[in-house]
């Protein structure tokens, strides 16, 4: 148990200074949030009392009707317009949501960028819509917990979410106006809560092996982790981001379909009785040995063992995806030192004794399951927004899917492999096919199999204007980024000319920057006034924090770095912000004011990396790791 | 400086550093910072990896040399090195589909491994000696040799996932 963390008398840290942050858990099935408060993670309830947020939205003819628990109320009723497993379709194309298509009772329509949208009452509806009414219903139950605005948020994905399915949460984040900090992985979220990396470590270099097990309502992951002092380094991590609870719940229901010899021509609202059916069966075969059902005037029993018929094949197929990753990790199963469980369905005794058996271990789950994840988060939200400036914990994730882009007949060419720890750069140069040829078009794919076909298509991007040249003679980089979030951006150049295309990987089914300012500003929920108000807060707080920042950089570096007149100028462009700051009230002004002092003032970050660089590798070279 | 590698030191300074330069240090810092932040970041893992591994560790040690180690396949003149690599291929593809793949599998495994240690081991002493055209030639070696290491975990995979 975390100890309570008690100030000396009159030295308490000053409330204001602290800043607001929570973690966020946006599941499949429930959603929560999470804060540290003295020093411990807490889960904030709702106000009766709740901490889960059923992830359900009710549409009607004006728009949402409500989220939560009071949105699963109308499951039944109203089936089309209760949108749940919302998190299924998040940063999917059409192609996915045909193979998803008969496991989700929704209509759907595609607008032309492909971006599959959902038949409701209030008209079609985006996954990412759907999604940052659940954020936006947290956030507010957030800010009234805490009293305040929120000054950053860090949102939990799959560790096997691929680019477009983080990007789509990101987008969510954004429409609920929330600031996202970071998008972190559950199962590494987990490993936080459990404080794995405090255990038993005397000195930097003791380091032990964790696997994370982390089954939620729709997805799998598995995470092998190396965990050393304040580090946690993630060595592989595998799964599946459409196998969880729900399938097991589909793998019953259709059991009962075909015990009470139902046929296949179910109403919508047949398939919802039958599935909340299933739901509850499997929930109460973790507790008993059997059940009986009541169901559509019929009654019959399952039992345990008839469920594990059911079930096993999807179990297996997740500790499948655990030995993938123990291999891809370079370690046994013998080596591992730790087994924890995450995620609603790892409740089933069935789940933890396969899994148990397949490591050899007793599982640890200690906190519960359905919480551990957000309480994770929130404890990183509060290090990366400053409030927790003594912790020097560190994470470093992979990339769970290899990235790559087309190249003749089909073939990926692999450019960055899965599992290589983030953020990583790589580039590489490619060559014209024929004389003269002036543009390359430049298709990047997500996935692991040999043929484009088979592999997340991410973006196509068309480099132009290469100067006309013999074949082969062109040199064109095409450099690939992949930040701390697991997002990529891919930008492409010409090496003789110079010629450069940059793009922002955005699937051709998500959402521009352009849509997502529009959708906040149709935003129904806040008024014209609260939104200019709400905004001008914003910047006002942003340039509070360049102000101290520069000028706390400017004190300490600044002469050493900076010419006397460069030294004046930023003196001057800062004095100018605080004007703004203190006066403005327009918030577009002020944050033009900002982005002019961040210009005026990128050299000078520039040489305090570089001075920072040098310092901690002084007196160190090669040399000295090569003995 | 040598070939040889006190890998838990490396990984100290590798963590170490990662501590002061991840981006996440700089979560509350301005965007242009930020993106410092990554850049740095990921030339840290790019060094690390370079070095862990033996296979880029020895281009790399090469091309501090000013031997251009970077090409993708070297090509070695050892004919008797050809030929063994020819066979050890050849038993591979023999492997697959056989009633006791899972142990031949291993053994092969075992053959492999020690032929690209001592492969390594003859790199170590040549660049030691800074008989650099010889490296040159090891390292040709060195790809053959961990390709087939690839190939065998390839297939091992293969033979679990069934």
């Amino acid at each position: 148990m975390a100890l309570l963390q008690i100030s000396e008398p009159g030295q308490s840290p000053q409330p204001h200074q602290r800043k607001n942050a929570v973690g966020i858990d946006l599941g499949t099935t429930n959603s929560l949030v999470a804060t540290v408060r003295s020093g411990s993670e807490v889960i904030l309830p709702d106000e009766q009392g709740r901490n889960l947020l059923p992830s359900v939205v009710h549409y009607e003819s004006e728009g949402v009707s409500c989220v939560g628990y009071e949105a699963a109320e109308h499951n039944s009723s109203d089936p089309l317009n209760t949108l749940s497993s919302i998190k299924r379709l998040l940063g999917r194309g059409v192609a996915d949501i045909k193979t998803l298509g008969d496991t989700l009772p929704y209509e759907f329509t595609s607008d032309e960028g492909g971006m599959p949208k959902i038949k409701t009452v209030h008209g079609a509806v985006s996954p990412i819509q759907v999604s940052s009414e659940i954020l936006r219903k947290l956030s507010g139950r957030a800010e009234l917990a805490l009293g305040g605005m929120l000054d950053g948020a860090v949102i939990t994905v799959p560790a096997y979410f691929d680019d477009a399915q983080r990007q789509a949460t990101k987008d969510a984040a954004t429409l609920a106006g929330i600031k996202v900090l970071r998008l972190l992985n559950e199962p590494t979220a987990a490993a936080i809560a459990y404080g794995l990396d405090a255990e038993e470590f005397d000195n930097e270099s003791q380091q032990r092996l964790v696997a994370v097990y982390d089954l939620g309502g729709g997805t799998f992951d598995i995470s092998i982790l190396r965990l050393s002092k304040g580090v946690f380094e993630v060595l592989a991590t595998g799964g599946d981001s459409a196998l969880g609870g729900d399938d097991f719940d589909h793998a019953i229901a259709d059991w009962l379909r075909t015990e009470l010899e139902l046929g296949e021509t179910l109403d919508v609202v047949e398939q919802r009785i039958l599935l909340e059916v299933a739901k509850s069966a499997k929930e109460e075969l973790s507790q008993n040995e059997q059940v009986e059902l009541d169901i559509l005037d019929s009654s019959l029993v399952l039992t345990r063992d008839t469920m594990y018929q059911l079930i096993d094949d999807l179990i297996d197929q997740t500790l499948l995806a655990c030995k993938r990753s123990m291999r891809d990790a370079n370690i046994k199963a013998d080596s591992i030192h730790e087994v924890v469980l995450v995620g609603g369905s790892t409740r089933m005794p069935r789940v933890a004794e396969k899994v148990s058996e397949l490591f050899g271990l007793e599982p640890k789950c200690t906190i519960d399951p359905d919480l551990v994840v957000a309480m994770g988060a929130a404890k990183q939200a509060d290090v990366l927004v400053g409030n927790n400036s003594t912790d020097d914990m560190l994470l470093l994730d992979v990339i769970p899917l290899s990235l790559g882009i087309e190249t003749m007949g089909g073939l990926t060419e692999k450019i960055i492999h899965r599992n290589t720890t983030i953020p990583v750069a790589k580039a590489q140069e490619f060559t014209t096919f024929k004389d003269g040829q002036t543009a390359m078009s430049i298709h990047v794919v997500q996935g692991d199999r040999e043929l484009v076909s088979d592999c997340r298509s991410l973006a196509r991007f068309e480099l132009r204007g290469i100067p006309p040249m013999v074949a082969g003679s062109a040199k064109i980089q095409v450099s690939y980024q992949v930040d701390a979030d697991g997002l990529l951006n891919v930008s492409a150049r010409e090496l003789t000319s110079g010629v450069e295309s940059r793009i922002e990987v955005k699937p051709s089914y998500g959402l521009s920057d352009s849509e997502i300012t529009q959708m906040l500003q149709d935003s129904v929920s806040y008024a014209r006034d609260d939104m200019q108000a709400r905004a001008l807060r914003e910047q006002q707080v942003e340039a509070d924090r360049m102000l101290e920042d520069l000028q706390a950089a400017m004190d300490k570096d600044g002469s050493a770095l900076l010419a006397n007149s460069e030294l004046q100028c930023l003196q001057v462009a800062l004095q100018e912000l605080q004007q703004f700051r203190d006066t403005s009230e327009d918030h577009r002004q002020l944050a033009a004011q900002i982005e002019i002092v961040g210009k005026t003032s990128e050299e000078f970050a520039a040489r305090r990396m570089d001075a920072s660089i040098k310092q901690a590798l002084a007196g160190l070279s090669l040399d000295d790791a090569l003995k | 400086m040598a070939w040889e590698l006190d890998v838990e030191q490396l990984e100290v300074r590798f963590r170490a550093l990662q501590k002061t330069f991840h981006p996440d240090r700089y979560a509350s810092k301005s965007d242009f910072e930020k993106r410092l932040a990554v850049q740095t970041a990921a030339t840290i893992n790019q060094a690390y990896e370079t070095i862990k591994t033996p296979l880029s560790r020895a281009q790399y040690l090469l091309e501090l040399e000013d031997l251009d180690a970077s090409q993708e396949t070297h090509i070695t003149s050892d004919g008797q090195f050809l030929m063994d690599q020819m066979l050890l291929r050849e038993a591979l593809s023999e492997i697959r589909g056989s009633e006791n793949a899972k142990e031949a599998l291993v053994s092969l495994s075992i053959e492999a491994q020690q032929t690209a240690a001592k492969i390594q081991s003859e790199f170590a002493s040549q660049y030691q000696q800074k008989a650099y055209n010889k490296a040159f030639e090891s390292l040709a070696k060195m790809q053959f040799a961990i390709k087939f290491i690839d190939d065998i975990n390839e297939l091992e995979a293969e033979l679990e996932d069934l």
